[in-house]
């Protein structure tokens, strides 16, 4: 569960805090555990992702879930960065069972482990599931 | 039963099958988190197997054989609880849910129109007093209350170290104070309440008092006469019996003065159309087919207490906690949260490590050890934003654990440094 991947991103966190200027702000929180994530989306022309900043607290897994994902969708478009979102959450609630597609996940391919404990999936997805309602927000 | 033999923590483990079991990938289990929930010993295990499989029948209703042995047996565990919390009647033993319950049947009972008795009127200007180190379920009833009523909700702080800050009091409890409810043994913290000091200022304003003993009934010997209040509220599952079965005392007085919690089956004396009369205590307060097994367990779980000795217990655990503490406190970047010496408290430690989420150190020690912990906020909430923290990482134990349990969570804890290091 603990790759090294996952302990680096922890340890030091990508494009993290919360950058002007941005579309949609949200706030997620994992009530069971107090994980928390604020997230701001800013996209541009054609739909292309400009930033993806957030702060936030919590367990290793759910910081370093959001640094991760902060890597993939800035600079890729809307359209990329919600199928990645699609095809993590698909690993992530398929209980070790699914095989990911390593082309689609990039380094979040690194969280196949976490999807076996069904207790930390949440931490998991708070920052992703709080990234695909900012860009819902962002263009409503 | 007598306690007579010497504490042999090793002949107490060969009671608790669970744990002897293995863990996948051959980890030993190290239960560390008994304050959530304790294992059950083979005599508890048997008693409920054998009461379902030889004397199993509805009680108080059922006139044939299995319905009178069934009655026995529950009306049976009743009398053993009475006689282990020190109850001066049986009847002010009240077979609840859990110690939720338990709450929730005194707040109900307060501001309810139903209910003339002076001691339970509540409404605007009127005060509830409980403390920020309280669980949730004796927190929201009191909100909920105060919310139903208009009344006050006001609580006691804690201190840096842990305490009950008690420099309030008499601002606190005053003459508009209706009912202080607070935890005799903090979940979290530890802290073992001093009851005296509160109940002498409850009784000179004429209000009533409620303890939340569901982290203190398990681990020391427990006198309700002793301590004085009006109500305590504790839980089956804690105390090496089963889930489902909690207890109330009250005193009877009180309990007949207040209105019933749940309408049903067994509660009732006489049913028209219009209108019911109500069954005596305990049974007014006893709704619908009770968890028959399930108290039937729990009165074999203090015959089992009993027969190891609650004195003896709580030494064993003292011991326990002190070398915890100390062990705990040599490793670097770890904080204590609560009381550091086991002057007036429990078996229960919580602690934060420096940088490192207590769900990261609560998997690691389960998954590399075997060590099963909590973490998070252990139903506490208020508390943790008190000393500015979202979770701990929480520690427990009981009569079956050992120092070496607390050796290997130690050096799990290292472990967890390096991971993160």
């Amino acid at each position: 569960m603990y790759q090294e991947l996952i302990l680096e991103h922890y340890k030091h966190p990508q494009g993290r805090g919360l950058r002007e200027p941005f579309d949609a702000e949200v706030h997620h929180v994992n009530p069971t555990c107090g994980d928390e994530v604020t997230m701001r989306v800013k996209v541009g022309d054609g739909g292309k992702v400009l930033d993806v900043s957030y702060d936030g607290q919590g367990c290793s897994i759910s910081q370093a879930a959001a640094s991760v994902l902060h890597e993939l969708a800035t600079g890729s478009t809307v359209h990329e960065s919600l199928s990645v979102v699609d095809e993590f959450t698909r690993l992530m609630q398929g209980r070790g069972q699914v095989e990911p597609d390593e082309d689609v996940l990039g380094d979040a391919v690194a969280f196949a482990g976490v999807a076996k404990f069904p207790a930390r999936v949440k931490c998991a997805l708070l920052a992703w599931m709080a990234y695909k309602d900012a860009l819902v927000r962002s263009q409503a | 039963m007598n306690a007579a033999a010497p504490f042999d923590v090793e002949r107490i483990r060969k009671d608790f099958p669970i744990l002897s079991r293995e863990l996948p990938g051959g980890r030993p289990l190290v239960y560390l988190d008994s304050g959530n929930s304790s294992q059950k010993p083979t005599q508890v295990i048997e008693t409920m197997r054998e009461h379902l499989a030889q004397h199993y029948g509805n009680v108080g209703r059922a006139l044939h054989v299995l319905g009178s042995e069934s009655t026995d047996a529950y009306e049976g565990a009743r009398d053993k609880i009475a006689a282990f919390i020190g109850a001066p009647s049986r009847d002010e033993v009240i077979f609840t849910k859990n110690a939720s319950e338990g709450l929730n049947l005194v707040a109900y009972a307060f501001g309810n129109p139903v209910n003339t008795d002076e001691r339970f009127k509540l409404g605007p200007g009127d005060e509830i007093v409980i403390s920020e180190m309280e669980h949730h379920s004796n927190i929201v009833p009191w909100q909920l209350l105060a919310q139903r009523t208009g009344a006050t909700l006001r609580w006691f702080p804690v201190t840096d170290e842990g305490r009950l800050d008690i420099s309030g009091l008499d601002d606190l409890v005053n003459e508009r104070t209706k009912i202080v409810s607070i935890v005799h043994q903090s979940n979290v913290l530890g802290t073992v309440n001093s009851v005296s000091p509160i109940l002498a200022r409850v009784r000179e304003v004429g209000a009533l008092m409620m303890l939340d003993c569901s982290q203190s009934v398990p681990h020391q010997p427990i006198d309700v006469t002793e301590l004085g209040v009006d109500f305590v509220a504790f839980t089956g599952h804690k105390m090496v019996g089963p889930s489902g079965i909690g207890v109330l005392w009250g005193r009877k007085e009180l309990l007949d003065a207040m209105p019933p919690f749940l309408g049903g089956g067994e509660m009732i004396e006489a049913v028209w159309m219009d209108h019911s009369t109500y069954a005596p205590v305990p049974h007014k307060f006893e709704a619908g087919t009770p968890p028959i097994v399930e108290a039937v367990g729990l009165g074999a779980a203090v015959d089992y207490l009993t027969s190891i000795g609650m004195e003896e217990i709580k030494q064993h655990e003292k011991e326990l906690t002190g070398y915890a503490l100390e062990a705990l406190q040599e490793i670097p970047g770890l904080r204590i949260i609560g009381p550091r010496t086991v002057v007036a408290r429990g078996g229960t430690v919580s602690f934060t490590l420096e940088g490192i989420h207590p769900h990261d150190v609560g998997q690691i020690l389960d998954d590399v050890y075997g060590i099963a912990v909590r973490v998070g906020h252990h139903c506490a909430r208020p508390l943790h934003l008190r000393f500015g923290i979202p979770a701990t990482t929480r520690a427990s134990f009981y009569l079956y654990n050992t120092t070496a349990e607390i050796d290997a969570l130690v050096r799990g804890l290292h472990h967890v440094q390096k991971v993160f290091g």
